[in-house]
């Protein structure tokens, strides 16, 4: 794809070993991350796995306690028009103002970007199917969620920062959303960070990603390396098994008697060395989704 | 073009892309010449990032599948793909082994299930005349 003729450095987000409490709890334990400049980066997690904290201070909004973050190679606290001004934001709570009309919204939103394109805001509305006269109080979930995404595009940022653009729209409008963040990577080679917890949308979408669980990130680089780098592996014993062998680099073992899966971290090669050493033979394999890889690493599923 | 994605069974989209365009070429249902979607509009047909198709299509092209023209787009390479037929026998190797697993199963032996391929190979042909 494309990239964009600004001379900003490569890395539009880094982050260096931030961490956040919040009364007692460690929302954020030494997050270390590096967003490159047109990826779709996806931020995978529960709720309360600390997406929401870890946005919150790409957009200045939280100061570091420790560590730091910069965004276009600055900081996002000490310059807030340097970055804000660059960024388009949907924030998980869609939170624009009730008692405007749509019409008065895109208005609004115009005085606050100098960048803001009309004609696209325009283009965008009718696509949408947004009624310029209708109250943004009345509007559905749906329609919510793509006025915010409406007014997060429309200045055309650099970097379009969505904090879980999906949750709690139906099929159809969540299509739109996905489509919108395609078109703004394929057209004008832009970086799309967003925090999602349907691994489904992430693994089509994304080309990195990171997977956050308790306020540490467990696992981020490039999707494929992730997925290459994962093997599901079934293991027959000649004995019966009475526990779950211990396999090096496994994540995860399930199974019972003389065969056992597990999900497994490494090199291949690697890999049948292990399962030679404990007199077992590979019966089957295969590449893990990437919301066995999550649950492999979380100990848990994500609840949908 | 047909494609159908699937998160579920862990095989990678790109590859995915690549192996249902092979087996459409293969099965004919891509004809040599035929010019396959531009990269924006299959990502936007798919939903998936437009990065991950671009990445299907330059293994098609290495593998010989596909050609990139220059300026207009990628179309089915025109003698035809040159693993057109390893990978038709790769296909038909699957549905081989699959189906002796189930014959083993069901403890079918292997002189019934070479009767009963003769036997279906006929009939197709008469079916046909």
């Amino acid at each position: 794809m494309k990239s964009t003729s600004h001379s900003a450095p490569e890395t539009v987000i880094d982050i260096t070993a931030v961490s956040r409490r919040f009364d007692t709890k460690l929302a954020l334990a030494q997050v270390t991350l590096a967003v490159p400049r047109g990826c779709v980066f996806g931020l995978v997690g529960e709720n309360g796995a600390g997406k929401t904290t870890l946005i919150k201070h790409i957009l200045g909004l939280l100061k570091t306690e420790t560590g730091t973050v910069r965004v276009f190679g600055k900081d996002p606290v000490a310059d807030p028009v340097g970055v804000l001004g660059r960024i388009g934001y949907l924030s998980e709570l869609r939170d624009l103002p009730a008692w405007m009309r749509m019409d008065e919204l895109l208005r609004y939103s115009q005085a606050f970007y100098p960048k803001w394109d009309a004609a696209y805001a325009e283009s965008l509305r009718k696509q949408f199917n947004l009624e310029p006269a209708a109250r943004i109080k009345n509007l559905s979930r749906g329609e919510c969620a793509k006025a915010g995404l409406l007014v997060a595009l429309a200045h055309r940022p650099e970097l379009l920062l969505l904090d879980e653009p999906s949750s709690g729209l139906d099929p159809v409008v969540r299509r739109d959303i996905l489509e919108a963040i395609i078109r703004t990577v394929a057209d004008e080679g832009r970086t799309v960070f967003f925090s999602s917890h349907l691994l489904d949308e992430v693994e089509r979408v994304s080309d990195q990603l990171a997977m956050m669980v308790d306020g540490r990130v467990v696992l981020s680089g490039p999707l494929d390396e992730i997925k290459a780098g994962h093997h599901q592996l079934t293991l027959r014993f000649e004995s019966v098994q009475a526990r779950p062998p211990t396999l090096t680099g496994a994540l995860s073992v399930s199974g019972a008697g003389h065969e056992w899966t597990a999900i497994c971290n490494g090199e291949r090669a690697q890999l049948t060395e292990a399962a030679g050493k404990l007199v077992a033979r590979i019966v089957a394999e295969r590449s893990p989704s990437l919301d066995e890889i999550f649950v492999a690493r979380a100990g848990r599923k994500i609840p949908v | 073009m047909q494609i159908h994605i699937s998160t579920h069974d862990g095989v990678p989209v790109y590859l995915q892309i690549v192996n249902q365009v092979k087996y459409l070429a293969a099965a004919g249902r891509l004809a040599a010449g035929e010019e396959l979607p531009s990269v924006r509009t299959l990502a936007e047909q798919l939903v998936i990032n437009p990065n991950t198709v671009a990445r299907a299509y330059l293994e098609l092209e290495r593998a010989g599948v596909v050609v990139k023209r220059h300026g207009s787009g990628t179309y089915v390479s025109e003698e035809g793909s040159p693993l057109a037929r390893k990978e038709r026998m790769k296909l038909l190797t699957q549905r081989a082994d699959s189906l002796l697993a189930e014959a083993r199963h069901m403890d079918v032996a292997l002189d019934e299930i070479l009767a009963l391929v003769k036997d279906r190979h006929k009939n197709l042909n008469s079916n046909q005349k």
